[in-house]
């Protein structure tokens, strides 16, 4: 070949790069490996990772059955393999799952359109925020306190840069939003209220009187959604103007947090300021029902510094996960599905409450609740954790307010038995703080 | 059409398929789930007024119908497992079986991201050593992985960018952008704040550095810059532009989508740039998956450390990784959790395939097939520039165009001949752009099949100019009308508008 081009060596190739800056040694990274010492060194990592370990951790990424047929499916390197469906002739396959999944998404979540995906949540719900700058006008955004707060930092990083003043907005003893302190937060330069609902203590948020509020100032409504599997048996938020969705559970990997798959759905109306990618039917030269990328002008390669977004590369393959797991529960399957994750939980907050003081029981609840134990949790989770099993996550990071209190998670996976371990846990710190004993050191576990 | 026929591709029977609504009908199932292990719930009395009584249109089918439902559209598909994917500065190169195994090992997969730090150490450990590794090949100081993809990647650098300037309490207003830069590198700019200076390029398509030396004053933040930039060049005066960029105390900010012809050779650290993004789906094999998940690492000089997003891995005393959230100068969070954690798992597993000698082999690969396509090529095709080419190479459609054939036409074209397209119409700087990469997965057999097959289109534009102009002929649908998509967009199915 290099004879072909008229070329000595490898090194004529190279020789625009000045010769100070070529690097003349080895790059001092590990050898080459064979497949089978890869293998064998993710393992180990894989052993060290908790592997085998069940889990109450839920907090924005939850722990469902992932149906095996979805890692079959998206295996096939047609999928795998392929780049952005810029050449519809040659993506059908991409488009049309594509345009099924927004489909699907808007039915589940009661919007007009949905996007092809967003990177997580957290970058959905900060981009769903800006989106409602731009229809609005208004520069000012108010947040629930109660919304995840890594999505919160998120937004805060993204609206610091982008000059929009926010007010974070306090939860009621209820666990919902402080409507009275909403009506406060809200002015006339007020662009949106931003909630997640069931939000981050797995209360569901009573979203029509918190649209009402919003609207009669002229404010738009933002609803996050973390936990997409509760939309098969609670009402979705039909009353806001954006939804901006983390669809990892439905079906894809925890993964130690990602790739995930966010998702914006909105009304008809705006769609031209939301941000993403969109796939929309059309017919060929013959009349051909198909199916091409549409509204590009909205997109950074088209519009550059006016785009609605940067966003380019999305989590297409993560969203073809989401796909085929709406696909296989479908209309009955989800709601039987979301049905036994709301009866575990209900189960774990009652046998929990039995011993230490679950929170929020006022406002209605998705898998998730807050407890509140006289123990420090890390050191419940550390003698859970000898059982092979992850305790929920200590809240005195995020809310140091809440205590003691630490947030559980229950999904289809979690077990009775798993659920009557840790109530026994709880039950045996409560009775050994009641009679004021000696505890180990936290320190530890604490890390 | 048959004069020219293609040896790479055949026709073949596929089946059609329609929506999945389509096919729905009441009481078939795909799902089954274990018998209640606690008692029942009253959903009413639980949920009040925000039960959900209908799920809407979803649809109800079986297991087979699913598989293939699914398999049938992925046959729609073109796909690097298919045949070479030559689209300039997309990377589009072999993935890796063994990448995807490793990433659903029990612990990688089912690892929580709030999991106990005493159970993590394996994820933290892919995630350390994977820094370590980039950091070496792009000659940087530390790394943060936490960006989504490589848009995330310039929004996460720009804001270290302007964190830094605020910090020396000297605020800048612009950023300076070569005309051949990626849609995103305004856009993002743009998110930020910035204002936006087009730098033009040359009469070689690289920075005028007389041009650059007007336009750099005390008020630009930064320049970004791509190198090899879009035309697959080189920019052999770098420290010149370094020098300019930092005696007036701004920033090279290079984007690293092109890093696929420098692995193993240079580093950029050692030719003065300040901060980069990689994009682990380009450059490190991790799979394009029709669109994402990528991942966008920003790699970093020392001075800009303290701006890192939060959390940052850190060593412990005792040996261990823990994750450090007291950043005070931090820019913040950019994403949840600690970024797309399965690419890292696939990156890394592609590093250590290749060990430093795969990795510059793959290089030179990479560099020595797109010059071969130049050479095969440039008699036939316009070469806008003859700047010498690194790993890809841009053609314009000037001949062609001269018979009415445009860049899309003969990408269309090439469809039929069993190839995917070339990347048209960028970069913006050549009219006409046909941009190439073929990447060091395709063997010279490929290679050749891909020069015969432009080559034939050529010939075809001479013949018989409309068999181009109208192509693909070979495909399920033909062009598709996207005006009509774009005018009155149907971005969703309704039973209404159902075919029967």
């Amino acid at each position: 070949m290099l004879k072909a081009m008229g070329a000595r060596s490898i090194d004529d190739l190279f020789e625009p790069i000045p010769v100070e800056y070529r690097l003349n040694r080895d790059l001092k990274i590990p050898r080459q490996m064979a497949e089978s010492e890869i293998v064998d060194w993710f393992r180990e990592r894989s052993r060290e990772n908790g592997d085998g370990h069940a889990t109450f951790l839920g907090a924005g990424a939850y722990y469902h059955y992932r149906p095996v047929i979805i890692d079959s499916l998206i295996s096939r390197g047609e999928f795998l393999t392929a780049y952005t469906p810029y050449q519809a002739e040659i993506s059908q396959g991409t488009l049309q799952s594509i345009f099924e999944f927004q489909t699907m998404i808007c039915e589940l979540t009661g919007m007009d359109v949905a996007n092809a995906s967003m990177y997580d949540g957290s970058t959905a719900a900060a981009e769903a925020v800006m989106m409602a700058v731009r229809l609005t006008g208004r520069r000012n955004v108010a947040i629930a306190r109660s919304v995840h707060p890594e999505y919160r930092e998120v937004l805060a990083t993204y609206a610091f840069h982008q000059g929009m003043p926010t007010a974070t907005v306090p939860f009621a003893e209820t666990g919902r939003l402080d409507g009275k302190a909403l009506e406060k937060a809200i002015t006339a330069e007020t662009a949106c209220v931003l909630i997640q609902s069931p939000n981050f203590f797995g209360t569901i948020e009573d979203v029509q009187a918190i649209s009402e509020i919003a609207h009669a100032k002229g404010a738009m409504l933002v609803v996050s959604i973390a936990e997409a599997v509760s939309l098969g048996i609670i009402e979705p938020p039909r009353a806001a103007d954006i939804i901006a969705m983390e669809a990892q559970s439905f079906g894809v990997p925890l993964t130690f947090g990602g790739p995930f798959c966010g998702v914006i759905a909105t009304r008809e109306a705006y769609v031209r300021q939301m941000p993403g990618r969109l796939v929309g039917q059309t017919v060929d030269r013959n009349g051909k029902r198909g199916f091409v990328l549409t509204l590009a002008t909205r997109e950074q390669h088209i519009r550059r510094e006016k785009a609605t977004s940067n966003i380019c590369t999305n989590q297409a393959l993560v969203a073809l996960m989401a796909n085929i797991f709406m696909t296989i529960y479908g209309k009955v399957g989800f709601k039987e599905l979301a049905k036994q994750n709301l009866a575990k939980a209900a189960y774990a907050a009652q046998q929990f409450g039995k011993h230490a003081n679950v929170l929020f029981n006022a406002a209605p609840r998705f898998n998730e609740f807050v407890v509140q134990t006289s123990e420090d949790p890390y050191a419940i989770n550390s003698r859970l954790l000898g059982h092979k099993i992850v305790g929920g996550l200590p809240l005195k990071k995020f809310y140091p307010e809440l205590g003691n209190a630490s947030l559980w998670c229950c999904t289809e996976l979690t077990t009775r038995s798993m659920i009557d371990t840790a109530a026994g846990l709880i039950a045996e710190s409560e009775r050994s703080q009641e009679a004021g004993e000696e505890e180990p050191s936290v320190e530890e576990v604490a890390k | 059409m048959a004069k020219h026929m293609t040896r790479k591709a055949t026709r073949h029977v596929n089946q059609n398929e329609g929506l999945i609504f389509e096919k729905s009908s009441p009481g078939k199932a795909a799902w089954k789930l274990p018998p209640l292990d606690v008692p029942e719930v009253d959903t009413k009395q639980l949920l009040g007024s925000t039960e959900r009584k209908h799920l809407g249109n979803m649809p109800e089918v079986s297991e087979i119908e699913i598989i293939r439902h699914f398999t049938r559209l992925s046959t729609w598909n073109y796909a690097i497992d298919l045949g070479m994917y030559p689209l300039g500065s997309c990377t589009m190169k072999y993935n890796p079986r063994v990448n995807e195994v490793v990433s659903r090992l029990d612990g990688i997969a089912n690892g929580h991201p709030y999991q106990p730090e005493k159970i993590s150490q394996g994820a933290m450990r892919i995630m350390k050593t994977l820094s370590d590794c980039l950091t070496e090949i792009t000659g940087m100081d530390a790394i943060t992985l936490q960006p989504a993809a490589g848009a995330h990647g310039e929004l996460t650098g720009l804001l270290m960018v302007r964190a830094y300037h605020d910090s020396k309490a000297k605020s800048r207003k612009k950023v300076l952008i070569p005309d051949s830069a990626h849609g995103t590198n305004p856009a993002t700019a743009a998110m930020v704040g910035y204002r936006i200076e087009n730098l033009k390029s040359n009469s070689a398509g690289i920075v005028d550095i007389g041009v650059l030396v007007a336009q750099m004053t005390e008020d630009v933040a930064a320049l970004m810059l791509t190198n090899p930039n879009t035309l697959g060049v080189f920019e052999e005066e770098i420290h010149k532009i370094a020098d300019i960029l930092h005696a007036k105390g701004g920033l090279l900010y290079m984007d690293g989508a092109n890093m696929n012809a420098l692995v193993g050779k240079v580093r950029p650290g050692d030719f003065g740039v300040d901060l980069m993004h990689l994009n682990l789906h380009k450059t490190f094999s991790t799979p394009h998956g029709g669109g994402g998940p990528g991942s966008g690492p920003v790699a970093i000089k020392k001075f800009l450390e303290p701006f890192l997003p939060k959390p940052v891995l850190k060593s412990k005393p005792d040996g261990t990784l823990g994750f450090d959230y007291d950043r005070p100068q931090s820019i913040g969070r950019v994403r949840s959790f600690y970024g797309n954690f399965g690419m890292f798992v696939r990156a890394l597993a592609y590093i250590l395939a290749n060990g430093p000698d795969g990795l510059r082999q793959t290089t030179e690969d990479a560099v020595l097939n797109a010059n071969y396509i130049r050479k095969g090529l440039e008699a036939t095709y316009d070469l806008p520039y003859a700047s010498p080419s690194m790993h890809e190479v841009v053609f314009s459609d000037k001949l062609q165009a001269k018979k009415g054939v445009r860049t899309m036409d003969i990408a269309k074209r090439l469809i039929d001949y069993g190839f995917h397209p070339y990347t048209t119409a960028f970069p913006l700087i050549v009219p006409g752009a046909m941009m190439i990469e073929p990447t060091e997965s395709e063997s010279k057999e490929e290679l050749d099949l891909f020069v015969e097959a432009m080559q034939s289109i050529a010939q075809e534009v001479d013949e018989d100019a409309e068999l181009v102009r109208t192509a693909p002929h070979s495909t399920r649908v033909s062009r598709l009308d996207e005006t009509a998509a774009a005018r009155k967009p149907i971005l969703r199915w309704k039973p209404e508008n159902a075919t029967s």
